[in-house]
């Protein structure tokens, strides 16, 4: 009795083990795929949408995302959507020719492992989008000389196929700062709040925090931006108690955000204020608050280091580099503006994008935007005005041109004036 | 000044109560002997099958009926696995949360990467309904009212099902059988308690109250699926260990969970404090955010040690717990 009690125990376990594996073990893409292609599909691949590509060139494409290339939303659902969407314009089939390893931690060993195996796959570039990658990639393309490695939002590179690449997100927010700044002139409330992964430890979270508040400011100029870090990229209750706290404590009219759920933009519909999202559109989680997003598009850059990897590997530092490109390349935008918007945001975001890409102006300089007018005849004042931090400390005299870019990405470390940080 | 204290505590009931149906449900199951580490993968499917059925029907009463049922499911198949088959308790709990996380995964992506895709919460049939009752002149009254008196039905009913629970095992016959096969099952078993039906009947009714926990947390965390993110999060396992910190009383288990979650908000809601009051808590902002986020985990362990410590007489915890019952063995 005992042993065929035991003989049926173990069957039922290797059972529910085998199902549970099933529900986590992420698809591989590329070897279900390779199967199910079908003959006819191979005469549309060859024509190519992008015609500079040449016809025979293949590539083997590799990926390590830090979570589930099955996500729906979030930071690895953006890059895995720019890379297919880049392959597809260069005509390549992400289901053939792109390798992934997915839920690969910040650690070095575990970094190397993917690596070993998309090498041993026989990719030709691999991208790394998680910062903590930095080490091991480094230490990778020195071992792997044929293969280009691109590591996003880190800042090590070598002169022959190590690059990192990365965007100017704080154009974006600049912009949906202004369509939180007419939203608070409407509802004459000067709080607007901000849920922020990290405050003033990284240049990432800070600059992007002082761009929305330049952007709120230059509508309203005496809009005060109330930051909540919680000390961690992503957790759903926590990001949910902090848009709590800034709407129930300090009365904000606004909710920014820089984490990776909706439940800010969630929190907002519920409590009848108004947002502004990252990373997607928020509009369909919170229909009667979200503004409009700072967003992503990843392919825009994909597709340029895929296409170069393409046509001529070894010159990749050179046509390539390491990639710090804004709203001009299109890597980076708003979400369409929703209905939640105020009639004259559309109208001074075209101006302040306009600007942006001519080049003629950029956020972080000692030349602010001053918006003016009602809807159909929104005008726009360049005026001198130092870049002051929020303890009244001048960092570009007034009319003085932007700060650098590595300010931007590596050493800002305050908050422009307006900013106050809650916690 | 006021309104940050309110927040405060709404706060803790709002954002822990889950924690009071895990441990519930627990205690029900671990009074009939049986240890279930299975609570996270338990909530986790009862949370993704009310959610979206009740999404479908747009009824709370359906949503909650199917997380109980899913759940019940999930807990029969314990009970086969422990009752009748005779398997490792420990082992099979683990294995439920494996998979009761992994099923949640893959319903949730399965669902938005359909054409249906995920249904949205918010102006929903199923979230007028979830909203809060303001209790009439209660909820009037500063402070208190909106802290006690104007939550979500769902709040109510997990107080109402830990005192019923409470009144079960304390004045009731079945009750008392139940905790005779939890102590001593040879004895019950003498005396002519059916044990693998009083195994069976709790372990399925404690495992369906979890569910119900797991509805909440989804509804209350907006229902947005996001691929890397459970709803749960973790509630499961602070449940056990909030079984005991209750010492097995359904009664203490609101207190627990009270006490847990003043922790578990105190990790978010620190900095509003010490603004409200910066001469008697100013200190709260001087502590480094990754002290309190592992808080809640420190008062765990701190708990753990002190029960274990404490271990005595004053313990209500199930002789038999752990063990499975064989008649043969005896």
């Amino acid at each position: 009795m005992r042993k065929l009690v035991s003989l049926v125990l173990t069957a039922a376990f290797a059972v529910t083990s085998c199902l549970s594996l099933a529900g986590c073990s992420g698809n591989p893409a590329a070897t279900t795929a390779a199967a199910t292609t079908k003959a006819g599909e191979s005469a549309q691949e060859s024509k190519k949408p992008d015609e500079s590509v040449p016809a025979t060139a293949s590539i083997k494409v590799g990926a390590i995302y830090i979570n589930s290339q099955n996500d729906t939303a979030g930071y690895t659902f953006a890059h895995h959507k720019g890379i297919t969407e880049g392959m597809k314009q260069l005509g390549l089939d992400p289901s053939k020719d792109l390798y992934i390893v997915d839920n690969v931690p910040e650690d070095d060993e575990k970094v190397k492992q993917a690596i070993d195996q998309l090498a041993g796959d026989g990719c030709n570039i691999i991208f790394g989008i998680s910062f903590g990658y930095i080490n091991a990639m480094e230490e990778k393309a020195a071992e792997y000389p044929d293969i280009i490695f691109s590591h996003a939002t880190g800042y090590k590179s070598n002169d022959k196929n190590f690059n990192n690449y990365f965007g100017r997100i704080y154009q974006a927010r600049y912009l949906s700062g202004i369509a939180a700044g007419y939203k608070s002139l409407a509802l004459k409330n000067d709080n607007i709040g901000y849920v922020s992964a990290w405050g003033v430890e990284y240049a990432e979270t800070c600059s992007g925090i002082n761009a929305f508040a330049l952007g709120a400011r230059s509508v309203n100029p005496n809009a005060k931006i109330f930051v909540y870090e919680i000390s961690t990229w992503g957790d759903q209750e926590k990001e949910r108690q902090a848009a709590q706290v800034l709407i129930d404590t300090y009365k904000c009219c606004v909710i920014g955000q820089h984490c990776d759920s909706a439940q800010p933009q969630i929190v907002a519909n519920e409590k009848g204020v108004f947002g502004c999202g990252y990373n997607s559109d928020m509009t369909k989680e919170a229909p009667k608050a979200h503004l409009t997003a700072a967003v992503w598009n990843w392919s825009a850059y994909y597709a340029t280091a895929i296409k170069a990897a393409m046509t001529d590997k070894g010159s990749f530092m050179q046509s390539v580099g390491n990639y710090y490109q804004g709203l001009s390349a299109g890597l980076v935008d708003v979400s369409a503006l929703s209905e939640n918007c105020e009639p004259e945001t559309a109208e001074a975001i075209k101006i302040a994008r306009e600007l942006m890409t001519s080049g003629k102006w950029d956020v972080f300089s000692g030349v602010k935007l001053v918006f003016s007018g009602k809807a159909g005849a929104v005008a726009v004042e360049q005026k001198s005005d130092a870049l002051k931090t929020n303890k009244g400390e001048e960092k570009v005299a007034a009319g003085g041109a932007s700060v650098g870019d590595d300010v931007i990405q590596g050493s800002m470390n305050y908050y422009v004036d307006g900013v106050t940080q809650v916690n | 000044m006021l309104d940050v204290i309110t927040l405060f505590l709404f706060s803790i009931i709002v954002y822990n109560i889950p924690l009071l149906y895990g441990t519930a449900g627990e205690i029900m199951i671990e009074k009939s002997g049986s240890l279930n580490l299975g609570v996270e993968g338990t909530m986790a499917i009862g949370a993704v099958a009310g959610y979206l059925i009740g999404m479908r029907s747009g009824s709370l009463l359906v949503a909650c009926l199917v997380s109980f049922a899913a759940s019940g499911l999930v807990g029969l198949l314990f009970a086969f696995l422990t009752v009748t088959l005779q398997a490792n308790q420990n082992v099979t709990g683990l294995t439920i949360t494996t998979f009761g996380v992994a099923f949640y995964y893959f319903i949730g992506n399965a669902v938005s990467n359909s054409d249906a895709k995920w249904p949205a919460l918010g102006g929903s049939r199923l979230d007028a309904q979830f909203q809060p009752i303001e209790i009439p002149l209660l909820s009037k009254i500063p402070v208190i009212g909106k802290v006690l008196f104007s939550h979500s039905i769902l709040i109510y009913l997990g107080i109402i099902i830990a005192v019923v629970m409470w009144f079960y095992f304390e004045k009731t016959n079945p009750g008392l059988k139940l905790r005779a096969i939890g102590e001593n099952p040879g004895a019950a078993d003498s005396l002519g308690v059916n044990i693998t039906l009083y195994k069976y009947v709790h372990i399925i009714i404690g495992s369906g109250i979890m569910g119900i926990g797991g509805l909440y947390m989804a509804l209350n965390m907006g229902g947005t699926f996001e691929g890397s993110n459970c709803w749960i999060n973790g509630y499961g396992w602070i449940s056990i260990a909030l079984v005991i910190f209750a010492n097995w009383s359904p009664a203490k288990a609101i207190l627990g969970t009270l006490i847990f979650g003043f922790f578990n908000t105190l990790r978010v809601q620190n900095a509003p404090l010490a603004t409200a009051f910066p001469a008697t808590l100013g200190w709260l902002t001087k502590i480094p955010a990754q002290f309190f986020s592992a808080l809640p985990f420190i008062i765990t362990l701190i708990v753990l040690i002190l029960s274990s410590v404490r271990k005595n007489n004053n313990s209500n915890e199930p002789s038999a717990i752990g063990r499975n019952y064989y008649r043969e063995d005896r």
